[in-house]
């Protein structure tokens, strides 16, 4: 009987230790785009890659949580984190006041400025207000770049796209005369890359606090505050320790955090 | 006719954007759909518009293409063959994508046949024509099938009669192969119409598009779906009526005869 009884109390320790090891490594499941190089995208291996996937990484390892990915159309990603299908978003998403009514949001991990993008040689007049008159501007709907466009050039025609390749797309077609977009995702996932020739970017950096926010930022819904907190103290521990610059620097050849 | 047409759609804004008022009077200033009223009209109209242009280009491009179908000469069955094939056997979805960025990829030499300004360039004329050729394609198939269900007793009774060519498809083939079509067809015209939610992947903002656009503004999934969902079911069932309408007209004769060719008609009544 004794030993019996040594078995289940061991059995039983076991048990908990593996229990206080998962409690340990908390499993998050992270969505994202997959469609927004170079920030997160497929390979041609089909393997989800991109800065944000590899920050994740360093924030799910700095933060000690066990990560898996999930990828979601922009378009349904906010719902998605509602709906429990995953726990935070890291997806190059900005933090905005009118998200921060649904979700919420940690610190930036980067924040780049927004530019346009036209068809080489092409000239267009951007003054605000009256500029771009009857053109066509495409960008990603729902994003940061569609209010910016439609509010500072009221008299362009904006077409809203799914995904940034396909605005890309019809702007080396010449369906619109303008793209507007984050300049790295511009640069990186479009004019550095074949069929990219045809374009080059145009006019100034735009970084409008009232709509380009504070940067992007994980998104997280409203009951979870201890993991908004992990997250946080995470992107300190990755700034400070040299992980963000040793992945920063593989993609880019500035510093994309921005300002401190 | 611009002016015309000009004059009608500020009233018809000028109306939906009263009864928005009144919605969002009654719902409250966020509410995503009293909010978004007028846009997802606006949208709800485009569907339909492109439904009719598409249905109507349709049926006229679908009477000779089954009229090849059904020929015996080969270099008209065959390529009437190949168009019926292929749209009626890929993804609308396919077709769409392959006329929308395909043809963006040709954008150079579509402009120098003319063909880009005004045309490819439009996502509005590439949908239009995808869904004009797809339910070309279906509708050719239903129209074969019911020239083909023409009893041969009234082609024989009017080739007796001395008609023949144009006056026999016109008087008896026809009138009575419609007769046989109109269940079939009218499914097509409410798939077809169901159908056009896919423009909303070429930045077109139809029913589906705006509905899209309100959601990713307002996150409010759930009852934007539901709202565009109702939308749809409201015109579904006014085709089907108007369907009906047509079969009762067009069976008039047979009303209270029972039997007879009544046969050809009895998978018509839906409701």
């Amino acid at each position: 009987m004794s030993f019996l009884k040594t078995a289940a109390a061991a059995a039983l320790t076991v048990a908990i230790a593996a229990a206080a090891q998962a409690e340990d490594m908390r499993k998050v499941r992270i969505g994202t785009e997959g469609a927004y190089p170079p920030f997160n995208y497929i390979d041609a291996n089909g393997e989800l890659v991109g800065f944000d996937v590899e920050i994740a990484k360093a924030l799910c390892k700095a933060a000690n949580y066990d990560c898996t990915f999930v990828v979601q159309d922009w378009d349904g990603i906010i719902p998605g984190l509602l709906a429990d299908k995953y726990d935070a978003i890291i997806a190059s998403m900005s933090i905005t006041p009118k998200r921060k009514e649904v979700v919420d949001f940690t610190d930036k991990y980067y924040n780049t400025p927004a530019r346009f993008a036209v068809q080489r040689g092409d000239d267009f007049d951007l003054t605000e207000g009256s500029g771009l008159d009857g053109l066509r501007v495409g960008v990603q709907g729902a994003t940061i770049h569609e209010d910016f466009v439609r509010a500072t050039w009221p008299k362009a025609e904006v077409v809203t796209y799914g995904t940034q390749e396909e605005a890309n797309a019809d702007l080396v077609s010449g369906r619109v005369d303008l793209v507007m977009a984050d300049s790295v995702v511009l640069q990186e996932g479009f004019l550095k890359v074949d069929g990219g020739d045809c374009c080059e970017f145009f006019g100034l950096s735009y970084s409008d606090p009232t709509y380009h926010g504070e940067g992007a930022g994980i998104a997280i819904r409203k009951d979870e505050p201890e993991l908004v907190e992990g997250f946080n103290a995470a992107i300190v521990e990755i700034r400070n320790d040299g992980t963000y610059k040793s992945i920063n620097d593989k993609y880019f050849e500035f510093d994309a955090y921005g300002a401190e | 006719m611009d002016w015309l047409w000009e004059l009608i759609g500020q009233q018809a804004q000028a109306g939906c954007m009263a009864v928005q008022g009144g919605f969002v009077g009654l719902m409250g200033e966020g509410d995503a759909i009293a909010g978004n009223f007028c846009r997802l009209m606006a949208g709800a109209w485009l569907t339909v518009k492109l439904t009719l242009i598409s249905l109507v280009i349709g049926f006229a491009l679908a009477v000779p293409v089954a009229l090849a179908r059904l020929s015996r000469n080969p270099l008209l069955n065959w390529p009437a063959v190949a168009y019926t094939f292929y749209f009626r056997g890929t993804p609308l979805l396919v077709q769409l994508f392959l006329l929308y960025y395909g043809s963006g990829q040709f954008s150079p030499e579509l402009r120098e046949l003319g063909l880009w300004r005004g045309m490819f360039r439009e996502a509005y004329f590439c949908a239009l024509l995808t869904l004009t050729l797809n339910t070309a394609a279906y509708t050719a198939e239903i129209l074969r099938g019911a020239m083909l269900g023409v009893p041969a007793g009234e082609v024989e009774a009017a080739r007796a009669y001395g008609m023949s060519g144009v006056k026999l498809y016109r008087r008896i083939v026809f009138p009575k192969a419609m007769r046989i079509a109109l269940p079939a067809y009218s499914n097509e015209t409410v798939f077809l119409f169901q159908s056009t939610s896919l423009v909303s992947l070429v930045t077109l903002l139809d029913l589906m598009g705006v509905a899209r656009d309100v959601i990713s503004s307002t996150f409010r999934t759930f009852e934007t779906l539901i709202f565009a969902g109702l939308v749809y079911l409201a015109i579904s069932f006014l085709i089907f009526s108007i369907f009906k309408r047509v079969e009762q007209h067009l069976m008039r004769h047979l009303k209270g005869a029972g039997g007879g060719e009544g046969q050809s008609a009895a998978g018509g009544t839906k409701a």
